[in-house]
């Protein structure tokens, strides 16, 4: 009995592209929960889903730059870096356009974000449409193929969770203090226009590496949930950081199983777990919250 | 001993080219005690943001050494939904170069929270604390800083009448330890009551001075475009908006009122320019 369940966890592990599926699950479940619990602060939850698209529209803009010609050999060189890197530098450009457009007019995040986000995808969707083609690997992206990933995708990955762990560490009350009041921070020296820019590139760094994997239209619920549920559960900024890695990361590997037994995406099973944990949490608070109330009722 | 701050001519634009700041010269020095009082919209914010380096004039100079400066937003711009409790807030003015705070910036966080009288509610979330309190752990993260000027915006908006009087005992407590202190207020009366020195602003410097000297009628009116009533008793200055007159039963009517200037004059009362080097220094 008991080796029955170890056995039902343990067999998927036999086959390579489910360990190394699982492996990158933890990882990009851990960079999402960390980024998010920064953006869900800054009310930007939807950055995510924005950055996805438009690093989607820069990621058409590289298919059609470099795979316009076939190669000199006539074969399907791989052209995996420069993809990512023009993909890259597109969401980039994006993020820091949304940060210059809030700061400098009278423009909100949600809306700079609907706009420079969108307008980006739209080029992508433009460019495709034109050239009429449209393959696997965009499929990809759309969707997210966490089962189908290469090893360019998972050193990108693992070099992209040291970034992100690296500036979150070292640079833990810098962040903190303009996440929570930038302009104060600025007065007190914060280098608040530096720390926004690293953060945008780290932004569009952690989506490059994520969208593959989590795919265009599920990453915003991976970004944004685990930072509320963690919310829900403590007051401490540390604590809120440390939960939502840590939830992040186990619903997205559970979310591999999920995905394996049940058929369908890891990333649809990973944000239908995560829902399911979100929805649990705030009946159990509001439940806390209510006896809490009733309780003092009565000592009153 | 060395000018605080100093604005020479400064003036400040919305992006519309609307200005806010229509050519205000102020100089504060050392060891004064400060309030800016004006109407909404006349400037008070962003005459502070633009000592605080925040705002950047399109005309003018502002000469003010900004690393030690100490600041107190208004309490309606902070986040109170955000994960922090008190003593991390604090231990925000405490900004070194590691991630975590050393030795040193927990002992004077811890006693900067006790001489604010918030030491006990250190590890308390910040939406779990009244208006008083809230603005005493905003003072207590902008001290963390060792700030020879303190910048103050509205630190008397919202609380009652007891916790202003605290706050506003607790600021002369840190002037008359050598503490410089600027802040903004729509309290009249507490700042005629509390303040030595008064600034006047409506876009302009209306008027410059002791409370004795900017407390009249003409000056408030100029200020406020309203119809201020200054009435002065035993040493004592109030600030009344001039009872309107809506006949309603048992109170009293037009004739009952004392007399009053109903012929009101928009144009500014300036002080003579250098009224302000004429105060005495605290």
């Amino acid at each position: 009995m008991f080796n029955d369940i170890i056995n039902y966890f343990l067999a998927p592990f036999q086959y390579s592209f489910f360990t190394n599926a699982f492996f990158a699950s933890i990882l990009v479940g851990m960079l999402c929960g960390t980024i998010g619990v920064y953006i869900v602060l800054r009310g930007m939850s939807y950055i995510g889903h924005g950055l996805s698209h438009a690093i989607f529209g820069g990621a058409a803009f590289a298919f059609v730059v470099f795979d316009q010609r076939p190669d000199s050999a006539g074969g399907t060189e791989d052209r995996t870096w420069s993809f990512y890197i023009a993909a890259g530098a597109w969401g980039f450009i994006s993020a820091i356009l949304i940060s210059q457009i809030v700061r400098r007019f009278r423009i909100t995040a949600d809306a700079a974000i609907g706009i420079v986000t969108t307008a980006s995808f739209a080029v992508g969707v433009a460019l495709l449409s034109a050239l009429k083609r449209f393959t696997r690997n965009l499929d990809a992206s759309l969707f997210g193929n966490m089962f189908g990933l290469n090893n360019k995708d998972f050193m990108l990955l693992i070099a992209v969770t040291i970034v992100v762990l690296f500036v979150v560490f070292f640079f833990y009350r810098q962040l903190l203090f303009s996440t929570f009041d930038e302009e104060t921070a600025r007065v007190y020296g914060v280098p608040t226009q530096i720390v926004e820019t690293f953060f945008s590139l780290v932004l569009a760094g952690m989506i490059l590496a994520a969208m593959n994997l989590m795919g265009v239209t599920l990453i915003a619920a991976a970004i944004v949930v685990p930072p509320v549920i963690a919310r829900l559960l403590t007051h401490q900024f540390h604590r809120m950081l440390l939960g939502s890695m840590l939830i992040g990361s186990v619903t997205a590997a559970f979310g591999v199983f999920i995905s394996m037994k049940g058929d369908i995406p890891p990333s649809a099973g990973t944000v239908l777990l995560q829902t399911a944990i979100f929805i649990a949490v705030l009946v159990y608070t509001s439940v806390v919250h209510r006896r809490e109330m009733f309780l003092n009722a009565h000592i009153a | 001993m060395a000018t605080n701050v100093r604005l020479e001519n400064v003036t400040c634009q919305y992006l519309s080219g609307q200005p806010v700041l229509d050519h205000v010269s102020l100089q504060i020095d050392p060891g004064q005690f400060v309030g800016i009082l004006g109407p909404s919209g006349s400037g008070k914010t962003t005459l502070l943001k633009t000592i605080l380096g925040l705002v950047r004039p399109v005309h003018g100079t502002v000469t003010v050494d900004r690393k030690q400066i100490g600041y107190v937003p208004q309490v309606e711009t902070v986040n109170w939904d955000f994960p922090v409790s008190v003593r991390q807030v604090v231990l925000m003015g405490r900004t070194g170069i590691l991630p975590w705070p050393s030795r040193e910036d927990l002992r004077y966080a811890a006693e900067i929270m006790e001489r604010l009288g918030i030491a006990d509610l250190a590890s308390r979330h910040i939406r779990a604390l009244s208006g008083g309190q809230q603005q005493r752990v905003f003072l207590a993260r902008a001290m963390a800083v060792r700030p020879s000027l303190l910048v103050l915006d509205e630190p008397t908006a919202g609380v009652d009448m007891r916790t202003q009087e605290d706050i506003l005992h607790l600021l002369a407590g840190l002037n008359a330890d050598g503490m410089t202190i600027l802040m903004t207020t729509h309290d009249l009366n507490a700042a005629a009551s509390h303040l030595p020195r008064i600034v006047c602003l409506n876009k302009q410097v209306i008027a410059d001075g002791t409370p004795d000297q900017v407390f009249t009628a003409e000056i408030l009116n100029a200020t406020y475009r309203g119809n201020m009533m200054v009435v002065r008793h035993e040493g004592l200055i109030f600030v009344q908006e001039r009872p309107h007159v809506h006949d309603y039963p048992g109170l009293p009517t037009a004739a009952d009122l004392p007399p009053q200037r109903l012929n009101y004059d928009p144009t500014p009362v300036l002080l003579a320019p250098d009224a302000a080097k004429e105060i005495e220094r605290v």
